[in-house]
């Protein structure tokens, strides 16, 4: 397989062709880390896994439910072009897979990064079309009609806890938090980040209006590339036929004098 | 001495009164510290504790040694665990790795057996033992760095330990700021942590053959250099290596783990312990970062402790198989080279002698 060599501004290149890892790894040459790549990029490199987590957040903000929660599971392909005005794209080909029913999925997509001093969130197109197989609408319509009430409004914390368990019963609302958390994801992203969400600190239903469920999330997202962890209020709508939508995102202050007492 | 008398205390007392310690299970670090006790106890043939340091709080920093005891210094295998708090399936990881190789060495006859008389394992279950602590109080389960406090205006607590290595320290991947996770302190080696780890080893370092430094989460194998403008000279040879294991992991339990330098596959750094041991001349350098790639992150279920601790150990097994044969298999050949021309030359001696 021929290799395909890109452009780069500076000096060194990196390549790679339709081989497996291994020989893709072999094919590496050195980076000088300032140099924006384009061209075929390395899918195994961190510039294209970000960019294909950029897709993920996306896909979770339009498919995304209690049911349905993709997480990137591989990058196949990567070119990445400069635009005008300094913007960004990428062309990616990945496998997703909803993080709950284990279901793969391959797709291609397009992550536009803008430039300029106004920057603004990525911009995304794909070539996904919903979910295929696995039909939640069932799940969906049981959960929305159990939760359809002002009575007894759910209210959780720590999901995940310490221990990595979810309380029974609140994992469709921990899946909620995740896909909510990826509006903020969303358009928290850039070239120079990768989020996943870590811990939903507490989930508080509010009444239901306009036919969506509603409730309050608190939650700590992990940027990767500066390991912080970054807190964020959102209030959740969802219902089976309108899908999740994300607003209030409030980012909150991160807390440097609310150290709990020493244990000794 | 203490830790000899606590020894003679519990072996009167009859190891059968201890509790079996669970491997599925996160511990406290006391019970880290008491399951180390026992391994001592149940093992005294080859395990020793060495205690080489102390965190800012005073706490020791404890290393097993395992291996048998020739009387000579022995080449040595390094793992440490948690030298970030928050990353529990690490120090996890180093229990289930030493209870592994102890119960393989009791193999009559097992390469593990054959291992430990030429090597000896040094392994840290918890290296930032004031992190992992802070990380078990209410409210502070995500923290990363060691404990010590702010400087100058600064009053944040926390020097992020892989950042304080004396290795292109303070120049890429790194923050000035005291409040951030990747703070690398004042100076290298400023966290008393890191000058531990680095003391103890510059002595030593000839013997050591492999540095193994245990992360989570993303699964990936980090080969030598953080800092992208150096280039370990065996840099082909470490991921030949690493994709080797990488690809062994993944028979186990159809985990991908992806195997490159930190600034290839994840992002540049400097000052981490990974490239202090390469550029200290340990061949052998890297960093796992284990289960899982984000869905539960740091918070990793205990039900998942037995299979990321099961694959990552056929990597790292697969690494210590490597390095060790390399090391004592050419010795061997090489000796048994030696026993032919000897061999060759008394039958040449012999036929000599004959006519």
């Amino acid at each position: 397989m021929r290799n395909s060599v890109p452009t780069s501004s500076i000096g060194k290149l990196l390549y790679s062709t339709n081989t497996t890892q291994q020989q893709q790894q072999q094919q590496q040459v050195s980076l000088d880390v300032d140099v924006m790549l384009t061209g075929e990029l390395n899918p195994n490199h961190y510039p294209a896994r970000r960019a294909a987590q950029v897709v993920l957040h996306h896909l979770n903000t339009r498919y995304g439910s209690p049911y349905w929660w993709g997480a990137l599971r591989q990058v196949h392909k990567a070119t990445a072009e400069a635009l005008g005005d300094s913007g960004r794209k990428y062309s990616l080909e990945v496998t997703l897979q909803d993080q709950i029913s284990g279901t793969k999925e391959t797709c291609t997509a397009e992550v536009v990064f803008p430039g300029g001093p106004a920057g603004g969130p990525p911009q995304v197109t794909t070539s996904y079309e919903g979910k295929s197989e696995i039909n939640t609408q069932a799940q969906e319509e049981a959960l929305y009609n159990q939760y359809n009430t002002s009575q007894n409004l759910l209210s959780g914390h720590n999901l995940p806890d310490s221990y990595g368990h979810v309380a029974p019963g609140m994992e469709p609302f921990w899946h909620l938090g995740g896909v909510a958390s990826s509006f903020v994801m969303l358009k928290e992203s850039s070239e120079n980040t990768l989020y996943n969400m870590a811990q939903v600190v507490s989930v508080t239903q509010l009444a239901t209006e306009n036919n969506q469920l509603r409730f309050n999330y608190d939650v700590l997202l992990h940027e990767m590339v500066s390991q912080e962890i970054i807190h964020w209020k959102l209030l959740a709508s969802w219902s089976p036929q309108e899908g999740v939508k994300a607003s209030q995102m409030e980012l909150l202050p991160k807390c440097h004098h609310c150290e709990p007492p020493q244990e000794h | 001495m203490m830790l000899a008398l606590v020894g003679m205390l519990l072996l009167q007392m009859g190891a059968a009164t201890r509790a079996i310690h669970d491997y599925n299970v996160y511990h406290p670090y006391t019970e880290i510290d008491s399951w180390m006790t026992g391994i001592l106890i149940d093992n005294p043939d080859i395990v020793s504790i060495e205690r080489y340091g102390q965190t800012y709080e005073k706490r020791d920093i404890n290393l097993l040694r395992i291996g048998e005891r020739t009387g000579a210094m022995k080449k040595v295998a390094w793992m440490d665990c948690g030298i970030h708090a928050r990353e529990w399936i690490s120090p996890a990881f180093c229990q289930y790795f030493i209870k592994q190789i102890l119960q393989e060495y009791r193999v009559h006859g097992s390469r593990m057996a054959a291992m430990m008389k030429e090597m000896d394992f040094y392994v840290t279950p918890v290296l930032n033992v004031d992190g992992y602590i802070y990380s078990w109080l209410n409210g502070t389960r995500l923290w990363r760095k060691n404990r010590s406090p702010g400087t100058g205006s600064c009053s944040c607590y926390g020097t992020d330990l892989n950042r304080n290595f004396n290795v292109t320290w303070g120049t890429i991947g790194v923050s000035t700021n005291c409040c951030s996770e990747t703070y690398g302190g004042t100076a290298a080696l400023s966290s008393p942590e890191a000058a531990s780890v680095t003391r103890y080893l510059e002595q030593r370092k000839a013997d050591v053959l492999l540095f193994l430094t245990i992360h989570s989460y993303g699964q990936l194998i980090l080969v030598p250099y953080g800092n992208p403008n150096l280039t370990a000279p065996n840099y082909g040879q470490l991921m030949k290596v690493g994709l080797a294991a990488a690809a062994e992991m993944k028979k186990v339990h159809g985990m991908s783990y992806r195997v490159g330098t930190s600034p290839d596959i994840l992002y540049p750094n400097s000052g981490s312990s990974r490239d202090w041991a390469r550029l200290a001349g340990i061949p052998y350098s890297f960093t796992f970062e284990l289960r899982d790639n984000g869905t539960f992150g740091f918070e990793l279920p205990e039900e998942q402790i037995q299979p990321a601790c099961e694959e990552a150990y056929s990597g790292a097994m697969h690494i210590i198989n490597h390095v060790h044969r390399e090391q004592f298999n050419a010795a061997v050949s090489v000796a048994t080279a030696s026993l032919l021309g000897v061999l060759l030359a008394t039958c040449v001696t012999v036929a000599n002698n004959a006519f």
